[in-house]
């Protein structure tokens, strides 16, 4: 339920793709490479291509580089392997990139359960990685437990936004 | 820096003037002995029933200068210091300084009782002097008169160096209080904590250590890494704390001395939630391996952790009982976070904690009567239970309150306070156990922290 409210506000791109194709291997990454402006302010103007294998290109080709979570949850499920799917499609591509998940929580837990909570949802979405034949010596993980939400307010939007996995390509 | 200078002196002083030696009042035999408190209600009178005290300006023999300034503004900060500490334990209205007469040095053992009793509404009166010597020491003697029985009930005298002139207000303040109370002392005692500033999204969280009342601040950490979870060494010479230096989390043992700090043990797993045990030779941390988090036990000096959890749940944090036998820590394998209880080897865990809701961050009383916790139920609220489990109460009502840590007499929990919305400002509270007595803890600048840890009196 408040996955559904948290895909409508934040990520309602990959929505239409896992809604539709929940099973089905990724519909892989935006044909356009680029990135284009969603901030609203512009017209989708195509911005510079991203240099190949950087951060920026990481972000502009996988479905998102986040995945969400419920309460105190951390499995990872069809939506969340969507995502990770387009990200383990890119990080084929480019091996000898290594990779950070991040693991957060929201505002909601104590400080050091939160942390413990972080660890569990980036291993999983580290995990999921690895089933997906990405080398897990690549991958390494930290949680910042609720230190450092995205989203500022102490409502269930806000809360669902920071239960999170993001990946983080390193150079 | 001088640290361990102050002397506490018995009831006879020898430095002390002769004047003073020659009151020899026995204690009024009409006050109650402390061991009369009942125990499972918290001293002292609730609302406005709180007895007043007057504590006028220190009396000096001599006004002479020190490194700390002259010995006549030192009496009067010394008499601010010590009404300010009494008026924070919330069970007297103390009359500092600023509001009553000022004392003569020849007053200090021969208190003017008439005058306080046709003048004010003192029931005590707080006496003393400073006195600076040749050697550059501090001496400063410390009375208290019962105004209506004329019966003197504390003598002490301390001598410190000029710069620790507010140890010696508060040993005073502390040895009334133990007096009034049948309590403890708590007064003369430092807190670390993470003193926070900057947006909510990044966060600035820096060590920081001061005395129980906010003075004597120092960062520890200059904020360019997150620290979080300070808790100091039972022998205040140590700070074990996780910082995020490297960008991972991980347990460091800092010395106050020194300043140096070492890693609690050497890992790539993420270790934190650190915890000493009340002597001081262990520290308690969590780590987690592969995403699963369980509580470890490492000696201070390092050598070979031993896993004292093995749930596939997150158990998490730890508290020692006061004698060192047990652990109370924190656990969601039955689903939510939980209290259990085990012996200090690991051995026998069983929960305790049995009420709606989820329970975190369990603190047990140095008095080993109590434990101290987070209570999540819609808001966070600090709560005490027996190690039983029974007898839960509730002591705090606001949106977030979290992660309380005694008071070194077991009377009063410090926590922190987060405010709801994109402010996410934190502050420091301590409330009493009666849950009446609730009062934010000054800071300086009025920064904002979290995540208090109170160390015991001081010797």
């Amino acid at each position: 339920m408040t996955r559904n409210m948290l895909i409508l506000s934040v990520a309602a791109a990959s929505l239409a793709v896992a809604g539709c194709a929940k099973k089905a291997p990724a519909t892989l990454p935006p044909e356009p490479v680029g990135t284009y402006d969603d901030t609203g302010t512009g017209d989708g103007v195509i911005t510079n291509a991203p240099v190949p294998g950087s951060q920026a290109d990481f972000l502009a080709r996988v479905s998102s580089d986040t995945v969400y979570f419920d309460t105190d949850r951390f499995d990872i499920d069809g939506e969340d392997r969507v995502i990770l799917q387009s990200q383990a499609e890119w990080l084929r591509q480019y091996p000898n990139v290594r990779l950070t998940v991040e693991g957060h929580a929201d505002e909601r837990g104590t400080r050091d359960y939160n942390i413990a909570l972080g660890e569990r949802r980036a291993n999983a979405a580290k995990n999921y990685l690895a089933t997906l034949g990405v080398d897990p010596s690549r991958i390494s993980v930290v949680s910042y437990g609720k230190e450092r939400p995205v989203a500022l307010g102490s409502n269930e939007s806000a809360w669902a936004q920071n239960r999170r996995a993001v990946t983080v390509t390193v150079n | 820096m001088s640290l361990r200078s102050l002397l506490l002196f018995a009831v006879a002083v020898a430095s002390l003037p002769a004047s003073i030696q020659a009151q020899e009042l026995p204690p009024a035999p009409s006050s109650p002995p402390p061991q009369q408190t009942p125990r499972e209600t918290v001293t002292g009178s609730i609302g406005n029933e709180r007895s007043v005290i007057a504590v006028p300006a220190l009396a000096t023999p001599q006004a002479m200068s020190t490194a700390a300034g002259d010995t006549a503004t030192l009496g009067r900060q010394i008499g601010d210091v010590i009404a300010s500490d009494l008026d924070r334990s919330g069970l007297y209205r103390p009359l500092g300084p600023g509001s009553v007469r000022a004392i003569t040095f020849a007053e200090v053992t021969a208190p003017q009782l008439p005058y306080w009793r046709g003048s004010s509404s003192a029931e005590m009166l707080v006496q003393g002097f400073v006195r600076a010597d040749n050697a550059g020491n501090l001496t400063v003697g410390c009375y208290l008169y019962d105004v209506a029985l004329g019966t003197e009930l504390v003598r002490q005298g301390y001598v410190v160096q000029p710069a620790d002139w507010r140890r010696a207000a508060h040993k005073c303040a502390d040895a009334i209080y133990s007096r009034l109370s049948g309590e403890a002392p708590f007064f003369d005692s430092r807190v670390a904590y993470i003193a926070e500033s900057g947006p909510k999204g990044n966060r600035r969280k820096q060590l920081a250590i001061m005395d129980s009342d906010g003075a004597n601040h120092r960062f520890i950490t200059n904020g360019q890494s997150l620290a979080l979870t300070p808790r100091y060494s039972p022998d205040y010479k140590s700070i074990v704390y996780v910082s995020y230096l490297g960008s991972r989390a991980r347990v460091y043992v800092y010395d106050v001395g020194t300043g140096q700090q070492d890693l609690v043990t050497e890992s790539t797993n993420p270790t934190f939630a650190p915890r000493w045990s009340p002597d001081g030779r262990f520290i308690l941390f969590s780590m987690a391996v592969a995403g699963n988090t369980d509580i470890y036990r490492i000696a201070r000096e390092g050598g070979s952790p031993r896993k004292l959890t093995t749930s596939p749940g997150i158990d998490v944090g730890g508290s020692y009982s006061p004698d060192g036998s047990k652990i109370v820590f924190e656990s969601d394998r039955s689903g939510g976070q939980q209290l259990y209880i085990m012996n200090a080897d690991g051995s026998d865990q069983r929960r305790i904690s049995f009420g709606g809701g989820r329970y975190a961050t369990p603190e047990w009383s140095p008095r080993g009567d109590l434990i101290a916790f987070t209570k999540i139920a819609g808001n966070f609220r600090i709560g005490v239970m027996r190690p039983d489990g029974r007898g839960e109460k509730l002591l705090t009502d606001s949106w977030q309150d979290e992660a309380p840590s005694w008071s070194p007499n077991g009377r009063i929990l410090q926590f922190f306070r987060t405010s709801q919305g994109a402010s996410g400002r934190s502050t420091l509270w301590q409330v009493d156990l009666t849950g009446v007595n609730e009062r934010r803890l000054p800071t300086p600048g009025g920064i904002d922290g979290s995540d208090p840890s109170w160390g015991p009196v001081r010797p």
